[in-house]
């Protein structure tokens, strides 16, 4: 059993969002980067949960990316997880990305391939749908629990108003969210183990981007909080009715 | 010609969906076009009326099998539809099943996609789209390259808009390929409004003290007709199911009102929540950050204010 796990670097959750360049680049001045918690808590420690289940289950975590991402991808190691892939082109077009991961992927005949549910810094989910449309995969998104039995995987996925169950026949692509796993911190043991871990450099594959960022802006303030005292929520009531037509 | 991804479940057509309509339509009259739409399955509302959405024209490929979504059966149904009818603009909405096939289509057709699109893009240069990033601390705009192009709309973002007319309905033929999963078991949970479709939202926070309290969390719900909320400290406590934790790590909620009791606004909730049009902070700290993100507020104790809201809201329906 054969499993890929892809990792994105995305700046921490308490970051400061700026940008630079006329509003055309995002300022990484200062910016700490993590593993996309929904890569990490999610899709990896769920991988890791299945080999510890499975020693005959390998994992393999592809990110791409130049080589500022390797310290995120160590740190997966660290997690658990055997041997790493890093494609050496950065991107802001998911179709440049998932292009990159389906060649690796198609190289590797996995049996298994798990992203998070999107990045939290452009927020696309769309790395887990392009790869099934490269690779005509079947795709179970927004999975929170997953049970591999022989070639199926079980998979509890959300839908509006609840949850569906369905199996699918390997191979295949989740996407992971909450639910899934527990978050994990990794152990000295795991960071010693992950400096001596394969992580393969390998060059792009050719394709145009689909799409160019022109420019970034910040949200508008608010313009202030109206306060209301406590012993008046009729005025709020009011406020909320007449002047934000809330309900 | 724009075409409108038309999404279904237990044979009912999504709310989600109509707002996807009223937005296509409003882009091929931007674009000088024609509004058509793709229903895949069967369902129980009235096709014609779809026209008050600003629909023109429907195709149906009406085969129960596809009344169970399977990403991957679709994306093929889809990109075949897609084909047939020479679109040259499909439109999702950002729900859970257009983040499960939108991408897939776009590559299928070779079109660049934006996903999470806040407005109608700028025709006016190219063809750029505004989308939220950074978790909704920041929006980019993105040029689509490609001659044909996919954009999925976030919901609560344009809005369900009506007009007079009527949509004529056309069968489309196209060979089902074998499903690629099973659904084994589905559960709903009945009676509550899910989250993502929610106009109103109340959700609750630490400052609760526990799960016995969420009565009043529940009954101001209940008036408002609202759906139910919580921070991430309280669904990991298991105060409250997974499905309810919103923010950067949860579900990004979009309502008209979203009211937040017993939470300090922490940066990872307010980029969960901050798409909201109006806020309103309870809270018995003035301090508490998230009232710099609100529009109203109140600062006092949640268990006193709360059951006097309620009350006071259910007066001004009487
Ligand atoms: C990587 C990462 C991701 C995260 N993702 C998320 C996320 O997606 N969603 C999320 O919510 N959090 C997330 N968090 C956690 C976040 O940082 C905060 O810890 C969390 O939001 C705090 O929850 P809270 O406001 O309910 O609790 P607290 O911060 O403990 O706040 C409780 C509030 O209740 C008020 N209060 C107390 N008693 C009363 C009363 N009687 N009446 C009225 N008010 C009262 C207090 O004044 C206080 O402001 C994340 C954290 C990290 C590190």
């Amino acid at each position: 059993m054969k499993l890929l796990v892809c990792i994105s670097k995305t700046p921490d959750t308490t970051s400061k969002i700026a940008f630079t360049e006329g509003n055309t680049k995002f300022d990484e001045n200062g910016v700490q980067w993590i593993i996309n918690p929904y890569d990490e808590w999610y899709a990896l420690v769920r991988a890791i949960e299945m080999k510890e289940q499975d020693p005959a289950v390998t994992i393999h975590l592809v990110t791409v990316g130049e080589a500022d991402a390797e310290p995120i991808i160590r740190k997966a190691l660290a997690l658990g997880g055997d041997e790493a892939i890093r494609i050496n082109i950065q991107s802001n077009d998911s179709f440049v990305v998932a292009s990159q991961i389906a060649a690796i992927a198609k190289e590797g005949a996995y049996d298994l391939i798990l992203t998070g549910k999107e990045t939290i810094d452009y927020n696309s989910a769309c790395i887990g749908s392009m790869l099934s449309g490269l690779l005509d995969l079947p795709y179970v998104s927004l999975a929170n629990q997953m049970t591999l039995n022989g070639n199926t995987a079980s998979v509890k996925r959300e839908i509006e108003g609840g949850e569906e169950t369905c199996e699918v026949t390997l191979p295949a692509i989740v996407s992971c969210q909450k639910g899934m796993a527990e978050q994990r911190i990794p152990n000295m043991r795991g960071i010693m183990a992950a400096r001596t871990k394969p992580l393969k450099v390998v060059e792009p594959i050719a394709v145009q981007a689909t799409t160019s960022i022109k420019n970034y802006d910040l949200p508008p303030a608010k313009s202030g909080v109206k306060l209301v005292a406590a012993d008046n929520v009729e005025e709020l009531v009011r406020l909320l009715k007449e002047e934000a037509k809330a309900f | 010609m724009v075409l409108i991804y038309i999404d279904q479940a237990d044979q009912q057509i999504k709310k989600s969906s109509l707002e996807a309509i009223s937005y296509g339509a409003a882009l091929a009259k931007q674009l000088g076009v024609s509004a058509e739409g793709i229903l895949l399955g069967t369902v129980t509302d009235d096709l014609a009326g779809l026209g008050k959405y600003g629909l023109q024209k429907l195709h149906q490929v009406a085969d129960a099998n596809l009344n169970h979504f399977d990403a991957k059966v679709f994306t093929q149904v889809l990109t075949e539809a897609a084909k047939a009818a020479n679109a040259s603009v499909l439109v999702f909405a950002h729900n859970l099943n257009g983040k499960a096939i939108a991408p897939a289509v776009a590559v299928k057709l070779h079109a660049g996609i934006v996903t999470g699109a806040n407005s109608l893009p700028d025709t006016s240069n190219g063809f750029t789209v505004t989308k939220t990033v950074f978790s909704g601390k920041a929006f980019a705009q993105i040029n689509i390259d490609t001659p044909v192009k996919v954009i999925s709309i976030n919901q609560n973002c344009f809005g369900v808009h009506t007009q007079e007319g009527s949509c004529a309905v056309e069968a489309l033929s196209i060979t089902i390929p074998a499903a690629s999963i099973k659904v084994t078991a589905t559960h709903k949970v009945e009676g509550e409004i899910p989250l993502t479709e929610a106009n109103l939202v109340v959700s609750g926070g630490r400052g609760l003290k526990g799960p016995e309290n969420w009565g009043i969390i529940e009954d101001l719900a209940k008036v408002l007709g609202a759906a139910t909320a919580c921070s991430r400290p309280v669904s990991d406590s298991d105060w409250r199911p997974h499905h309810e934790h919103v923010g950067q790590t949860g579900v990004q909620v979009a309502p008209n009102l979203y009211i937040a009791v017993g939470i300090s606004g922490a940066i990872q909730h307010l980029a969960g929540v901050n798409r909201s049009k109006t806020i309103v902070v309870i809270n018995k700290d003035p301090e508490a950050p998230f009232f710099k993100a609100a529009d109203y507020g109140i600062v006092g104790d949640a268990f006193e204010v709360l059951p006097a809201l309620t009350a006071a809201i259910q007066k001004s329906k009487a």
